[in-house]
């Protein structure tokens, strides 16, 4: 299932990246989509719990524009920092333990705190946190755990409605 | 001139400010540090917002697929590598460059 799956994946991906449909390149495209799809299937899809892999994809997919909108108002912050006459940089280093048990969850958490700017995320584990942050404010961001919120909402998958309004 | 010209230049011309305040940026701040954070981000949506304005020239084809797959790279990349390099320095025990004297862990 998880060999099929990644072999569709493989090879729809070969046809956006060629667009163009000759045999040679069609039957290249079919032989290696294959021959990757035989040799990391099993890490591309995993062990496949269907319902809340499921429900984890919508609700990053309603996440993605909270995030993107942080982006942008966190580089006007850093291009007004970049910019002010003075230096008004004040760095801070911000230390706490996730609640966030997958790995993907961790990795989500620590990609979205380096992609807001203000923050960079120094270490990432599941025992601790380590992010730089250049001034107060975006440390203070961090420390009230918004964003952490939000990926454990993601994480937990399927129950919907409860950990929404958590948010 | 047509308006999705017009956008685009518009696009281009945010995405080119941001690239020079990340260049800007680099050389004021003061530590290792701090200097990744523009690196690592205002770069990221200066060519995120770049590469939307070649889409928007561009209309909707094979192509600027290919780009909104270059800017979803970006995005995944981008942060990997400015954690990769803090990561390193940590490690490596660079010490943070602190305004006053104050110790907040």
């Amino acid at each position: 299932m998880s060999f099929l799956i990644t072999s569709i994946a493989m090879f729809s991906f070969w046809i956006l990246l060629s667009g163009e449909f000759t045999f040679i390149l069609i039957t290249s495209g079919i032989v290696s989509s294959l021959i990757v799809a035989y040799l990391s299937h099993d890490i591309f899809i995993g062990k496949p719990d269907l319902k809340t892999e499921t429900g984890r994809i919508f609700k990053f997919i309603r996440y993605l524009p909270w995030l993107l909108w942080e982006i942008v108002l966190a580089n006007f912050e850093i291009a007004y920092l970049v910019l002010s006459p003075k230096l008004k940089v004040d760095p801070q280093i911000v230390r706490f333990k996730p609640d966030i048990k997958t790995d993907l969850g961790i990795v989500t958490l620590a990609h979205s705190i380096t992609l807001t700017p203000g923050t960079v995320t120094v270490e990432a584990n599941k025992e601790e946190f380590v992010i730089h942050a250049i001034w107060q404010k975006s440390a203070e961001g961090i420390i009230n755990g918004k964003m952490q919120r939000k990926v454990k909402w993601i994480e937990e998958g399927t129950n919907e409605l409860e950990g929404e309004k958590n948010v | 001139m047509d308006i999705r010209t017009i956008i685009a230049g518009v696009f281009l011309g945010i995405g080119g400010f941001f690239i020079i305040v990340t260049a800007i940026g680099i050389v004021r701040f003061p530590d290792f540090y701090s200097r990744l954070h523009p690196a690592g981000k205002a770069d990221t949506i200066g060519q995120a917002l770049v590469l939307i304005a070649l889409m928007i020239y561009e209309g909707f084809s094979l192509i600027s697929v290919k780009l909104m797959i270059i800017v979803i790279f970006i995005f995944i990349a981008s942060p990997t590598a400015t954690h990769a390099v803090a990561q390193a320095a940590y490690l490596k025990g660079v010490v943070p460059w602190k305004k006053k004297k104050k110790d907040k862990k």
